[in-house]
């Protein structure tokens, strides 16, 4: 934990980087064009290569900062996912086995892709941490230390790391407002994450292990219950800017529609604390 | 042994890679050709003045993203409209419940971008979902995974074009929603594929696309004219 910075807005460090972006406009641009043109393993460098041109240097630390965050929750979650998969006889064959297996190779994807970005950026990716998935902070005795031999905990778990990384991506997004081609990248991991989450919530439909939508109905965790509530709350949202959405314009939408249609975001502070327990 | 199951593994990642960008290829090609087609109309009007106007303009700025949504959520809310109207054939219970939220969230977003935009929304849109069968399942499911594996693309590729951070937010909110919809969709007509590798590449990325190759793929659904000039290319 001691090696993330807490970060809020990148301009509070860097208030000149939305000007030294848009001045490099052209060149950026320029670089997508040939980017297009690279096999797609190449495109985490372009990215870096895009961030250094849009500074004419190496980015300052506030995008890399921002790009290092979500590579913490990318580790996480592939830590977690390939712990499950060595875990013989947690997963059922067939069909979850082949889910499960797509998210966690997802979810490296995006490791390799935000590390190749930020060295391409002349940052330095942070290392993995060291998790404990038992949510025990480095005990082993948490409230999820079985989440590797019961499937119904593992499942829970699954289903909650992947609708907070939505949530967490969603906070990040106005950080890089101004920073195009990082927020594009950001977003095409975001609606990742969102099918996942969609995914998980119907495996655990199906094997009856929760009344659960693909969707986040209100700020139900969808019978997981009081351990992982802090993931979920906010999302009962019924308005969204200052606009009430139930039975919005005379049509008939109630308030469980009303908050499954916005899932909400989450700040960075909001989503370390909930993290905090897994990373030792 | 290392060294034959490295060269495979390479020889997947080629393999997978030139059905990425050969994907990809066809469907620039396609898109190049429905682009074509879609802006006759446009590229006639510039050379004449007076037909500036014609088709329904999306306006300018954040304004051109926001009725750029709200002509998608438009076009979804009475896509799903139609399908709780007309069930298909042997639509189970489940089907039928989970069907008529994704109606009820369409319709929300369709109604908030209508309200947010206030005196600059375009108006309302005329649908034509005459090559849908509706009583068809794999004929509605088929349609729906289009329009929301288009609507996430689109939200992904228009993020970008977003000037207000509250704005970007809205539709970061929205976007998450429709990846949800999408992937069950996709888990109906087949299950495990619900981020399958016709929209995610190698890199774990989804696809985004730009505005107006987004509508020149939802044209064929809308009657009312449009005219995306003032929509990124």
């Amino acid at each position: 934990m001691n090696t993330l910075k807490v970060l809020n807005i990148i301009s509070e460090q860097d208030p000149e980087i939305f000007d030294r972006i848009d001045t490099r406009r052209k060149a950026m641009h320029a670089f997508t064009g040939l980017g297009k043109k690279i096999a797609l393993i190449s495109a985490p460098f372009m990215l870096g290569t895009v961030l250094n041109k849009a500074y004419g240097q190496a980015p300052t630390s506030s995008v890399i900062d921002v790009l290092n965050f979500a590579l913490t929750l990318e580790y996480l979650e592939y830590e977690f996912y390939l712990q499950a998969t060595n875990s013989a006889g947690l997963i059922p064959a067939g069909a979850a086995t082949s889910a499960i297996t797509t998210i966690r190779n997802h979810e490296l994807a995006h490791v390799n892709f935000l590390k190749t970005a930020i060295t391409g950026a002349g940052g330095t990716p942070v290392g993995k941490p060291n998790f404990d998935f038992s949510g025990g902070n480095g005990t082993g005795t948490g409230p999820f230390a079985a989440a590797f031999s019961n499937y119904q905990l593992f499942l829970a778990v699954a289903q909650t790391l992947e609708d907070t990384g939505v949530r967490a991506y969603k906070g990040q997004a106005g950080n890089l407002i101004n920073s195009d081609d990082v927020l594009e990248a950001a977003l095409n991991i975001h609606s990742v994450e969102a099918r996942h989450a969609s995914h998980v919530r119907q495996m655990r439909k199906a094997n009856n292990f929760g009344d659960v939508k693909p969707w986040i109905t209100g700020k139900d965790t969808g019978g997981i219950g009081a351990l992982v509530q802090a993931n979920y709350d906010g999302e009962e949202l019924t308005t969204q800017a200052d606009i009430n959405i139930i039975n919005i314009g005379g049509k008939n939408i109630s308030a469980n529609a009303a908050s499954e249609s916005f899932d909400e975001p989450l700040t960075t502070a909001q989503v370390l604390a909930l993290v905090d327990a897994f990373i030792v | 042994m290392t060294l034959t199951k490295s060269q495979g593994q390479i020889q997947n990642e080629f393999d997978t890679q030139q059905k990425a960008l050969g994907r990809r290829k066809f469907l620039r090609n396609t898109g190049a050709a429905l682009t074509a087609g879609a802006l006759v109309s446009m590229m006639a009007c510039d050379k004449d003045d007076n037909n500036d106007n014609v088709g329904v303009n999306f306006g300018t700025g954040d304004f051109a993203i926001l009725n750029f949504a709200y002509a998608l959520e438009q076009l979804e809310a009475a896509f799903y409209t139609q399908v709780i109207a007309t069930p298909y054939t042997g639509m189970s219970a489940s089907e039928t419940s989970l069907l008529t939220d994704i109606r009820d969230h369409e319709i929300a977003h369709r109604e908030f971008f209508k309200a947010a935009l206030g005196t600059n929304a375009i108006q309302a849109l005329e649908v034509d979902f005459s090559t849908v069968d509706f009583n068809i399942r794999d004929s509605v499911l088929k349609t729906a995974k289009a329009f929301e594996d288009l609507g996430v693309s689109a939200y992904n590729g228009a993020g970008r074009y977003l000037a207000s951070v509250d704005y970007l937010l809205l539709a970061g909110k929205i976007v998450s929603v429709e990846a949800r919809h999408a992937a069950y969709i996709r888990d109906l007509l087949s299950n495990g594929s619900f981020a399958d590798g016709s929209v995610i590449d190698a890199n774990g990325l989804e696809m985004s696309r730009k505005p107006r190759a987004v509508l020149s793929i939802a044209a064929p659904y809308i009657k009312t004219q449009l005219n995306a000039s003032s929509l990124p290319a």
